[in-house]
């Protein structure tokens, strides 16, 4: 049988950022990255972005070019699902029937897209958009496409949006909730996308539920809502969420919930397991302590270097600010710190302007920012997330004067 | 002869093939040197692709951008030589240049 000193089992972000950390490091065991997607690990950000739109090519949006794994020995085991995990063995079983041994078991497997489940789900041209092949599909789709339907107001829909309006397709965007970004941001935020979506010729439809898909010949041909009015589409994309991939995990007896569990240095409650990333659910200090899943790049990849660090001998708790970006058009969203919880929201800027930040206070305090298009405020506010400093609304609200300023002159 | 030289944080020089039209970051980045993080894939959100320009025609360098300059501000390693090597879009113009990879911050 063979064995690993490290086997990974996820060959995205968290996964590649793990064997690239460890190897930084000087890490001289055996690495091996289990993957079930064929392509050697590759950014998924840009899936809903430049990848989509076809402004970069896959080759550009790979983590490493396909040869760097061999040079630095990591062996990557990819088209490979891991199918159940026996702890006390120290072993794996992959789809293929082999089994694997490790030393260490890194589990990295982000989450699949949640499905939906409505009459009509299976019909083609329905997609989701989480890995290449999920995209290749859209792209080879889109030629004979003219109106698209997507679901859900979140990044990845409004991302999609965007990218088929620039491509000249008719775009219908459907939220349940009453307003997008209901779930990441405050309600200015969400106001203004609808606008600039809207301005693009984006049909933004609010408080909207699909009751069913309708097709012909097996093929997509309007989504139905409850209200009985029938939107006609010739292609369906559904961004609603992921589902942390945690079953093979779950089933061999590691504690999870939504996610699994774990601790400041990413150990879950069986020993030797470790897990990193989307799927990895572990108690925040910018979420007041709360036990979440975080779903972005800035994650995966320091949750990663924790488990490197540890790995080689460095134990240093995972305590990294949250950050994530969205591109939309010519608008660049970024955020640092994490909205959820707040009690009051201050405007920086005039949305008008197209250039503003939402800053977000929970007790007086400053726990997160959206920035659009102004980077210094994203740059300048990270320390008074990290600092939960207390600025008044009115000092922050004077986007004359720099953050640095205001952190410097505040009270943590 | 299209190509940069890198220098690691280690100091081992390395002369890097470079295609028109691509950023110095990947560059880097698709030679396998590993000390470049790049997280953000070159979208400018980061920092983690910090260089220093060492030599080279610094003329034909791209003007450092207000978004640039601020994420550069974030570095506690920042010198009048920084740059985030994703806004550095490698031409003929550039041949021969040569960075080092900035300290992790």
């Amino acid at each position: 049988m063979i064995r690993f000193d490290i086997l990974i089992v996820g060959a995205g972000h968290a996964g590649a950022q793990l064997a690239v950390a460890l190897c930084q490091r000087k890490f001289e065991g055996t690495i091996a990255i289990v993957g079930d997607e064929p392509d050697p690990p590759y950014e998924r950000p840009p899936l809903s972005k430049d990848y989509f739109s076809g402004d970069k090519s896959f080759e550009r949006i790979l983590i490493r070019p396909a040869t760097f794994w061999r040079e630095r020995s990591i062996e990557m085991l990819l088209g490979h699902r891991v199918e159940y995990v026996l702890p006390d063995q120290h072993r794996v079983a992959l789809s293929n029937g082999s089994f694997i041994e490790y030393g260490s078991l890194v589990w990295a497997t982000g989450g699949s897209p949640r499905k939906l489940t409505c009459p009509g789900h299976h019909l083609s041209g329905v997609h989701y958009v989480r890995t290449r092949a999920d995209v290749d599909l859209m792209k080879a789709e889109l030629s004979d496409v003219r109106k698209v339907v997507v679901v859900g107001g979140g990044y990845i829909g409004l991302e999609s949006a965007a990218v088929l309006r620039k491509l000249g397709k008719e775009v219908t965007l459907v939220e349940a909730l009453d307003r997008v970004l209901a779930r990441v941001a405050g309600e200015p935020l969400s106001r203004f996308y609808e606008a600039e979506h809207g301005n693009r010729g984006v049909h933004v439809r609010l408080s909207t539920q699909v009751e069913c898909l309708e097709g012909e010949g097996g093929r997509i041909s309007g989504v139905r809502l409850a209200t009985g009015e029938l939107l006609s589409a010739d292609m369906v994309i559904v961004g609603i969420g992921i589902i942390p991939a945690t079953e093979a995990l779950a089933a061999a007896g590691v504690a999870n919930s939504n996610g699994i569990l774990v601790d400041e240095l990413c150990r879950t409650s069986v020993s030797d397991i470790f897990a990193v990333g989307d799927c990895a659910a572990h108690a925040n200090r910018y979420a007041q302590g709360a036990t979440i899943r975080l779903e972005s790049v800035q994650n995966a990849n320091d949750q990663a270097a924790t488990v490197a660090k540890y790995l080689t001998g460095d134990s240093e708790p995972y305590d990294a600010v949250p950050w994530f970006w969205s591109t939309q058009f010519d608008l660049k969203l970024q955020t640092v710190g994490l909205s959820t919880g707040y009690d009051q929201t201050v405007l920086r800027g005039e949305p008008a302007s197209r250039a503003f930040s939402l800053i977000y206070l929970r007790g007086g305090r400053v726990i997160a920012l959206d920035c659009v298009n102004v980077a210094r405020d994203y740059v300048q506010g990270k320390a008074l997330v990290q600092g939960a400093l207390v600025i008044s609304a009115e000092r922050l609200a004077d986007a004359s004067t720099p953050l640095k300023e205001l952190a410097a002159a505040a009270v943590a | 002869m299209n190509s940069i030289i890198v220098t690691t944080r280690e100091g081992e020089e390395h002369k890097l093939e470079a295609q028109v039209g691509i950023s110095v970051m990947e560059v880097i980045r698709d030679a396998g040197l590993d000390e470049l993080l790049a997280l953000c894939g070159g979208c400018c959100s980061c920092a983690t692709c910090h260089i220093y320009v060492e030599e080279g025609p610094f003329d034909a360098l791209s003007e450092v951008t207000a978004d640039e300059n601020d994420l550069l501000d974030s570095s506690d390693h920042r010198n009048d030589r920084s740059r985030l090597a994703c806004q550095l879009i490698y031409s003929d113009a550039l041949a021969g240049l040569r960075v080092q990879i900035a300290p992790e911050d």
